[in-house]
């Protein structure tokens, strides 16, 4: 290898490290700009260093240098400008987008090098094929599958499981013949059949994410971003380049750490999400619960009993992102703390529609980190909770979920019954996504304010600040 | 079957065991920025985007080189900058900004403690 070539390759080797670094320093929220700082410097090394093998090379067409150039402009001015513009509540439509992009811009970096050596007299390697077909595959169902994921975030396509008559058969065709193509190509190398493949895994991509309801994109985001970081991986393969055999590595490991999260935090496995909703196998009607009478009550008198309070737990789900009241909530928060009162946020993995969605949120709307906290350390502090508030959780605190038999049975919840008193904050009695009732309701220990959770809040400030000034 | 192809693999697998034991170490109030961060580092796609232009000498090649550097520095500049703002507003202490909010809200408690 020449002294270029080990310089290149050891430079490389210090972007990986960089990479594995900023994400250890995010192992606490005190350290996480500086691994961001650290990683934007590995990425920055990596780059340069490509730039300097492409002049290197010495082959690139004036053409070549402006189309590269341009489309990495255009990119970048796109990027940046979604990246500074994006609210808080949109970021999962963002990283979906990010998915999509990264997943074909892998998929692009395999085609080119397959057609190139398809042209050659050598053929191509059988190992290269290999690795182009599961990068092109991957590749194509991130891109389509990330793009129909953020539509639906976004609202732009039915956030519900759309599925029509043969939706499965179309998905399963799809599937056969990717899966076909690539096991054909291996035997005959031929750029028709890739392009049948691409197509295929495109379909396929669609035909997937199309049947996955709104409430299950924290799992299917994680495991789009595993799937890209995968596709990058093999782009890495196809063109020989170790920078991108470790960081995709890196992210697909990331990836599908946080897909098993989501996926145990809502007690389902990937496949029962993949395959549909709830409400599609045996989800029973809820086993009786114990009856009771849901009690109702007025801002001011749920005013009074926050502001006695001395330990508050604040249980926020997506219904309170959904009405924007991030901000009013960390309002009262604040009010309720300068009156003495220990304010903390207790945080379900799956409120919001990505892996940590809600704590992005409220620390936006001025949450310090150290109040908000994760399932399993705020659990066992319920019992000494004066209140616990709340607002647009509904699933993630049904105590149903201890018992069998039950459509959320075995799914990791929030002790919030164990709170010495509890108000609700909700619009009606309608159900949550589970669509059974919710036993937390009917508690003699729960008040129930009915209205929108912006307007309760504000209205809940209002009083504190009234009524016991 | 090749011995590149054979380090190729041993590389991806230990950087697949190193990923599983740095991340798991993440609380779960950083995963939105994680995933974000994550996002990010698979933008090294770019140097495979940036190498396609070697090569390329065809309208084919420069279609292919154009999309993906554009896909490719979309995902590694957004992906930085936004992680970058999220990790930003994660603060320990309440911000000044909310002394600021007080006052203003401050007004509605005097009339409302006339009424």
């Amino acid at each position: 290898m020449s002294t270029f070539g080990w310089v290149t390759q050891l430079l490389y080797v210090a972007a990986a490290v960089c990479f594995v670094l900023g994400l250890r320093l995010m192992n606490s929220p005190a350290t996480a700009r500086r691994g961001n700082q650290v990683s934007t410097a590995g990425m920055a090394l990596a780059i340069a260093t490509t730039f300097a093998l492409v002049v290197h090379a010495g082959t690139v067409t004036a053409t070549g240098w402006i189309v590269m150039l341009a489309g990495a402009l255009v990119g970048a001015g796109a990027g940046l400008y979604s990246a500074r513009t994006v609210q808080m509540t949109a970021m999962p439509q963002l990283v979906s987008l990010f998915n999509a992009v990264g997943g074909g811009a892998a998929a692009l970096v395999a085609i080119n090098e397959y057609v190139k050596l398809a042209g050659a007299t050598a053929g191509v390697p059988e190992a290269t094929t290999i690795t182009t077909i599961l990068d092109v595959l991957i590749g194509a169902v991130t891109f389509s599958g990330s793009i129909i994921a953020a539509g639906k975030l976004q609202g732009l396509i039915n956030a519900a499981p759309v599925t029509f008559p043969g939706s499965r058969a179309a998905n399963i065709t799809a599937a056969v013949v990717a899966v076909g193509g690539g096991i054909y190509m291996i035997a005959t190398p031929s750029v028709p059949v890739m392009i049948i493949i691409i197509l295929a895994a495109l379909a396929f991509g669609v035909t997937m994410v199309m049947p996955i309801g709104g409430a299950d994109m924290p799992v299917v985001i994680s495991l789009l971003n595993a799937f890209t970081g995968t596709a990058v991986a093999m782009a890495g393969f196809v063109i020989g380049n170790w920078a991108l055999i470790i960081a995709g590595a890196l992210v697909g490991a990331s990836g599908s750490i946080l897909t098993k999260l989501m996926a145990d935090a809502m007690n389902r496995s990937l496949r029962n999400i993949m395959i549909g909703g709830f409400g599609t196998g045996d989800s029973a009607p809820a086993v009786a619960g114990p009856g009771g009478d849901v009690r109702s009550v007025a801002a001011d008198d749920a005013a009074i009993q926050l502001a006695y309070a001395q330990k508050i737990i604040i249980v926020p789900g997506y219904g309170l992102a959904a009405a924007q009241a991030q901000h009013q909530v960390a309002e009262l928060a604040a009010l309720l703390e300068e009156r003495g009162a220990e304010v903390s946020y207790a945080i379900h993995p799956v409120a919001g529609r990505m892996p940590g969605h809600m704590n992005v949120l409220l620390a936006e709307a001025n949450v310090p980190y150290p109040q908000l906290k994760e399932m399993e350390e705020i659990n066992p502090e319920f019992p000494r909770t004066d209140v616990a508030l709340v607002i647009g959780a509904n699933d993630v605190t049904n105590p149903a979920a201890r018992r069998p038999g039950t459509a959320i049975s075995g799914m990791p919840i929030l002790d919030v019954d164990q709170a010495k008193s509890i108000i609700v904050i909700k619009r009606s009695m309608g159900h949550g996504y589970a669509g059974i009732d919710n036993e937390l309701y009917v508690n003699p220990k729960t008040s129930m304010l009915f209205a929108d959770a912006k307007s309760a809040l504000t209205e809940l400030i209002a009083s504190v600040k009234t009524l016991v000034g | 079957m090749s011995t590149e192809l054979l380090t190729d693999i041993t590389i991806f697998v230990l950087a697949l065991l190193v990923g599983f034991e740095v991340i798991s170490k993440v609380p779960a109030t950083l995963h939105t920025p994680l995933m974000s961060a994550a996002n990010s580092i698979h933008g090294i796609v770019l140097a495979g985007a940036m190498l396609i232009a070697v090569t390329a000498d065809n309208a084919l090649g420069y279609i292919l080189a154009f999309v993906a550097a554009a896909f490719a520095a979309m995902n590694v500049v957004g992906g930085y900058v936004v992680t970058g703002r999220m990790l930003k507003m994660f603060r320990r202490s309440r911000a000044p900004v909310a002394a600021a909010q007080a006052p203003a809200s401050l007004n509605g408690r005097g009339s409302g403690g006339q009424a």
